[in-house]
């Protein structure tokens, strides 16, 4: 190889070390800052000012749904922590027990009172059969 | 060696001469591929157990991402093929490419946005998989003004490889932003190793849908890239002789 291209070469590697090298820095500084969410352990352990508004994400708790008029109550859970939610509004379609949820809002006296409510869904996709015959096994 | 082989294949001569008999092979198949997917994916494939019908945006979307990823991953390759071999073939397909990889990513992002209306419940949120995908998005545009903004072309192209090289950090970064942070965005249902968490009757046409979508985004490639090129060399002799 001649020697200018061997310099190319390493000028092309510096650029790509550097680059990376210096996006890492950014992205270790900031690290749980780029989270979406809280899981409720997270959200209990952090210092987070009353009244503050942060987003809280986590499974909805099995049978933890309850309706009374457009008011929804549910508990959040990662399996380790509970946080109950209550919620004013029309959930989208996709909100449902033992599914994914995020919510935007407030953490006050132990309850979060949500001001919008977003559905998690998984990477899995089935046909409505299949899944009813998954649930039986 | 590998300076003689690159040189051979490398002249924007033959990149001219070998995509003529390619382009129609290659925009039948990719057009006849998406059609087969995108019917077999819209009509015939069974709705979701939980999305129910709104999940068959999935076969534009993810074809989308994909080569809006792939497009800027070729672009890297290219822009070392032209800071260390000086390949001038390479940084015109780098300017043609930039034009197309916006595009898709932008549809990418567009679809997105109306998938997540009845799933998730919101068009956007700064989640990193999406703020990632918006930035390799922002990048192509980059692209495209630094190389418009000098009237030294050699230097555009110069200026524009460190560039792709710089940005090419994003790529692994989009991908790996649904395990590095909590998202809102769901984790990979396909992974390169070959597991699958889409039920073969849906994973099929989406996969058809991706290579048709690959050979048409190529077909478009070509045309761009055919054009930028005669522009650009069209003082020199051979092009004089094609046209």
């Amino acid at each position: 190889m001649l020697q200018a291209r061997k310099n190319r070469l390493w000028k092309f590697f510096i650029i790509l070390i550097l680059s990376a090298g210096g996006i890492s820095l950014i992205l270790f500084s900031l690290n749980s800052k780029l989270d979406l969410f809280y899981t409720p352990s997270e959200m209990l352990e952090a210092d987070i000012k009353p009244g503050y508004r942060i987003k809280l994400g986590g499974m909805v708790k099995t049978g933890s749904i309850t309706r009374n008029g457009t008011t929804i109550k549910f508990i959040a859970t990662d399996f380790v922590k509970e946080v109950p939610v209550i919620f004013d509004g029309v959930p989208p379609d996709l909100f449902k027990e033992d599914s994914g949820v995020v919510v935007l809002g407030y953490f006050l006296d132990g309850m979060f009172e949500a001001e919008e409510i977003f559905a998690k869904h998984d990477e899995n996709y089935m046909p409505p059969a299949l899944s009813i015959e998954e649930a039986k096994i | 060696m590998i300076s003689v082989i690159i040189h051979k294949f490398s002249s924007p001569k033959s990149f001219v001469q070998i995509t003529k008999t390619l382009y129609p092979l290659f925009i039948f198949t990719g057009l006849f591929m998406l059609i087969i997917g995108w019917t077999w994916g819209l009509l015939f494939a069974p709705p979701d157990a939980v999305q129910g019908n709104s999940y068959r945006i999935i076969f534009l979307h993810v074809p989308a991402v994909i080569f809006a990823e792939l497009i800027y991953f070729f672009m890297a390759l290219c822009a070392l093929m032209h800071i260390v071999w000086r390949v001038r073939l390479a940084a015109y397909l780098i300017k043609s490419a930039a034009p197309i990889g916006a595009m898709i990513t932008f549809i990418g992002l567009f679809s997105g946005s109306i998938w997540g209306i009845p799933t998730w419940g919101t068009w956007w949120q700064w989640d990193a998989r999406i703020t990632s995908t918006l930035i390799l998005f922002i990048m192509y545009l980059g692209i495209l003004t630094l190389h418009g903004s000098f009237s030294n072309l050699e230097k555009s192209d110069r200026l524009m490889s460190i560039l792709v090289v710089i940005g090419v950090v994003n790529i692994p970064i989009i991908k790996k932003s649904v395990d590095w942070w909590s998202t809102l965005h769901q984790p990979a249902s396909i992974s390169v190793s070959g597991g699958s968490s889409i039920d073969p009757s849906m994973l099929y046409p989406l996969i058809i849908s991706v290579i048709g979508l690959g050979f048409t985004l190529i077909s478009l490639g070509i045309l761009t890239s055919r054009s930028y090129i005669l522009g650009r060399e069209k003082n020199k002799k051979w092009v004089l002789d094609h046209v």
